[in-house]
This record gives structure tokens, C-alpha cells and sequence, in this order.
């Protein structure tokens, strides 16, 4: 099952996600990157049925995309939650996508910004969220430990600590993580964070 | 009733001639000038700009356009129909993206849009597109292209060429003049070209330059106005030299 988590911060946005790909009892891939950047400054954090997540992310990056190209400016993470939630409204009465998101974006107008998803359409905006079965355990930990001033350093140790208690207690969690930070500089991925764990 | 717009309006003349495809040529003809310039590692557009209008933003007539991050289109003709291509274009690039997970390379965006240019020359109750398209890029071998399109649906590569006003005197310099250049050498020949019939100055140019490291740019005013004193210094010497010259061969 998915693991994703998100942290907000005031300058910056950062989202774990495991890295496991598996097919029932056979792990496929164990590296398997569930971020998938939109531009330089969003990403997506896409758990649930394997295709869906994929053809539906695909989709939604063309389109912004194209908006970006036919106006000549970049869309905001507020208008690209509410343009991603609208399509999985639609399709749900239709062929729906089984997949939750986590789209984390740092705007220069308004900061960073955490919006959740799921598969019927529901959009809202977070400072700390995650889905899967690992975030049962970690949401009310993150709620424990999230302040309006955190540091990068606090927010990594906030993930470090909920992947922690996810290995601890779920019976099949995954082995691998992966996490990334959006700042004013763009998105770049966290080395090295399982050195010292 | 929409059986009476389904009847076709480019039709034969009894010579074999489309009237209206030709008429679209001319509507071209009358466009402001487009020139495209192929070199070793880069290409370039220089495009004529029209006088604007006094209280009009000047920023937002925009005659060179992208169509993806890695190739783009300069026009000549109706700048409303031009929207209309190159919006088609856009989504046709988006939907090889999303379809393939490639982009899409310049020969198959120019063949997408001298298609769609062509539809319009064989279907009910439509007029054909009254513009000619510069399609720049480079191939997944990273090497340069240059395409054009006319509204008959006609496309082909070339090494230079131009559309819209004065064209023909532009091609015939080109092909007087043309040889293989690259990086500022390939600009300058451009603008040489623009300014056979074109008054020179960043008010009346604008230049687009495509190489592979930086993609496409657009040079600033002054960037263009620093080039162009370049080329006509440059054009001075020349005609001084040859002037010397011939008056030496005159005393002798």
C-alpha cells in the first residue's frame, strides 16, 4: 500500500513518499519514484492503482502545460489543485481514477501551499496530510509535532520520525523512501536522509 | 440549414487553378516579413515589426510564438488565423508528449500543420488559412531544421528562406548569400537579409535565436540594435573598401 506524507513549512513544502512498486506478493521495483514533478516549482505525490496514477498524472502535466504554453505564464498551485480535482470529479461518475494525491507547490506571490486529493474529488488544503495506511499511524504525530515556524530541518526530522513508525508498526511497510522539498529554488530531492535513522 | 454550408469554396477553375488558395498567397504576400536562417548549430528568426499604433502595447503583438519548449513558429499573413494554427499545434505537441512521452520533433509538427492547412483547402464551408509558417527546431539528432508551410498545405525544409512582404528580394539575397554559419554569424546574416527592405533598428526587428544550449531566446532591443550597427558597420567598410579600390584601379 502507498505511503505518502506531506509537511508544510512557511518557505517551503516537502512530501515523503515510499518507493516500493509491487504486483500482490512480488515486489517489482523497490525504486520506484511516486513525486512527479508538473514544472519546476509543483509536484505531485500519486498513490493508488499503478496505471491510474501514472495515465492520470501524465494527463493533468500535459495540461498544464499547454496552459503554460498558450499564455504565456505558469498556472498557480491553487489553480492546478482545483484544475486536477475537477478532472477526477468528472471521471468519477464515469471510469474513475483510484488514485489520492498530494500536490505540493511553492508560488513566489503566495508561498508554499499542500493540497490533498482522493479518488472522488475531494480537494483541501492542508499544512500536514498523507494517505495510505503507513499515515494512519503518522497523522496525529505530525499534529503533535507541526508548528507554524518549522524549520527544514524540523520538517525532515518529522518525516524521518513518521518513517519510523511506520517500519515499526505496519506489518508490510515498505523499506524504501523517498523525499523531496519545494522552495523558492525548486524542487530538489533530500540525499542521504536514511544515513543516520 | 446547415446543408446549404457544407458546400465546398475552393473549388477548380476550369485551368486547374484554386482560386482561393491563391488569393490566400496573396493575402501572405501582403503579410509583414518573416526570415528564417538555418546554421551548424543554430537558427534563427527575424521577423518585420509592424509599426504599432501609438497607444498599443507594443509587448503584446507577438509574431514569433512557442509551440513547445523546443521548437517554434514565426508567421506571415492573418494574425488571427496564425492563433488559431498554432493553437492547433500546441495541443498536437501536448498530445504526442502525453501519447508517446517524446517530444514531438519539428518534421512532425510541420506535416501536422501543413495538414491541417491542407483540410482546410478540401473541406465544406470553410476558407483556407491565410498564412505561411517558419517552423524552427532541432532534430532528436540534434541537428537544426528549418521548415515552411503555405496555406496550400505545401511544406518543405530549407536552409533559408522568407515570407510575407518583399519576400522574393529577401530569398534572392539569401540565395546570393547564403553560406553555413554559426552562432552570431547565422544572426547576423539574418538581419543583412531583414535589412534589404526592412529600415534598420530594434523598432522594426525583432530577433529570435534558437540554440541548442539555452533553447529559444529572444534578443532584447539593445541586443538587436548592437548587432545591427554591427552588420551596417560592417556593410560601410565593404562599400569604402570597394570604392578605394575601384579609384585606385581608375589612377592606374
Amino acid at each position: 500500500m502507498d505511503y505518502l506524507m506531506g509537511v508544510k513549512g512557511p518557505d517551503f513544502v516537502m512530501i515523503c513518499s515510499d518507493s516500493a512498486a509491487s504486483h500482490s506478493i512480488i515486489s517489482i521495483k523497490k525504486d520506484e519514484d511516486k513525486l512527479i514533478p508538473i514544472d519546476s516549482n509543483k509536484l505531485f505525490g500519486v498513490a493508488g492503482e499503478a496505471g491510474d496514477r501514472v495515465n492520470f498524472s501524465e494527463y493533468i502535466i500535459a495540461n498544464v502545460k499547454l496552459y503554460a504554453l498558450r499564455n504565456n505564464t505558469e498556472l498557480s498551485t491553487k489553480a492546478v489543485a482545483n484544475f486536477t480535482r475537477g478532472e477526477l470529479a468528472k471521471a468519477l461518475r464515469k471510469a474513475p481514477y483510484h488514485c489520492h494525491l498530494l500536490l505540493g507547490g511553492y508560488d513566489k506571490s503566495t508561498g508554499p501551499s499542500l493540497y490533498w486529493m482522493d479518488y472522488l474529488g475531494t480537494l483541501t488544503k492542508l499544512n500536514t496530510g498523507g494517505t495510505g495506511y503507513g499515515s494512519m499511524f503518522v497523522l496525529s504525530l505530525f499534529d503533535k509535532l507541526w508548528h507554524p515556524n518549522l524549520t527544514e530541518a524540523e520538517g525532515l526530522d518529522m518525516m524521518k520520525q513518521g518513517i519510523a513508525e511506520v517500519k515499526r508498526r505496519l506489518v508490510t511497510a515498505p523499506s524504501n523512501y523517498i523525499i523531496k522539498i519545494i522552495d523558492a529554488n525548486g524542487i530538489r530531492i533530500v540525499k542521504n536522509w536514511d544515513q543516520d535513522v | 440549414m446547415s446543408a446549404r454550408y457544407d458546400r465546398a469554396i475552393t473549388v477548380f477553375s476550369p485551368d486547374g487553378h484554386l482560386f482561393q488558395v491563391e488569393y490566400a498567397l496573396e493575402a501572405v504576400r501582403k503579410g509583414t516579413l518573416a526570415v528564417g536562417v538555418r546554421g551548424k548549430d543554430t537558427i534563427v528568426l527575424g521577423v518585420e515589426k509592424k509599426a504599432a499604433a501609438k497607444l498599443q502595447d507594443a509587448r503584446t503583438v507577438r509574431k514569433i510564438v512557442k509551440i513547445d519548449e523546443h521548437i517554434c513558429l514565426a508567421f506571415a499573413g492573418l494574425t488571427a488565423d496564425a492563433r488559431v494554427l498554432v493553437n492547433r499545434a500546441r495541443m498536437e505537441a501536448q498530445s504526442y508528449r502525453l501519447t508517446l512521452d517524446e517530444q514531438v520533433s519539428v518534421d512532425h509538427i510541420t506535416k501536422y500543420i501543413a495538414g491541417v492547412q491542407q483540410k482546410y483547402t478540401q473541406s465544406g464551408g470553410v476558407r483556407p488559412f491565410g498564412i505561411s509558417t517558419l517552423i524552427v527546431g532541432f532534430d532528436p539528432a540534434g541537428a537544426p531544421q528549418l521548415y515552411q508551410t503555405d496555406p496550400s498545405g505545401i511544406h518543405s525544409a530549407w536552409k533559408a528562406t522568407a515570407i510575407g512582404r518583399n519576400s522574393k528580394t529577401i530569398r534572392e539575397f539569401l540565395e546570393k548569400n547564403y553560406i553555413e554559419t554559426s552562432g552570431k554569424d547565422t544572426v547576423k546574416l539574418a538581419i543583412k537579409a531583414l535589412l534589404e527592405t526592412v529600415e534598420a533598428g530594434s523598432k522594426s526587428i525583432e530577433v529570435a535565436v534558437m540554440d541548442k544550449e539555452h533553447g529559444l531566446r529572444v534578443w532584447t532591443d539593445e541586443e538587436v540594435d548592437a548587432l545591427v550597427k554591427e552588420v551596417e558597420a560592417e556593410k560601410a567598410a565593404a562599400e569604402a573598401s570597394k570604392r578605394g579600390g575601384a579609384g585606385q584601379a581608375g589612377a592606374v
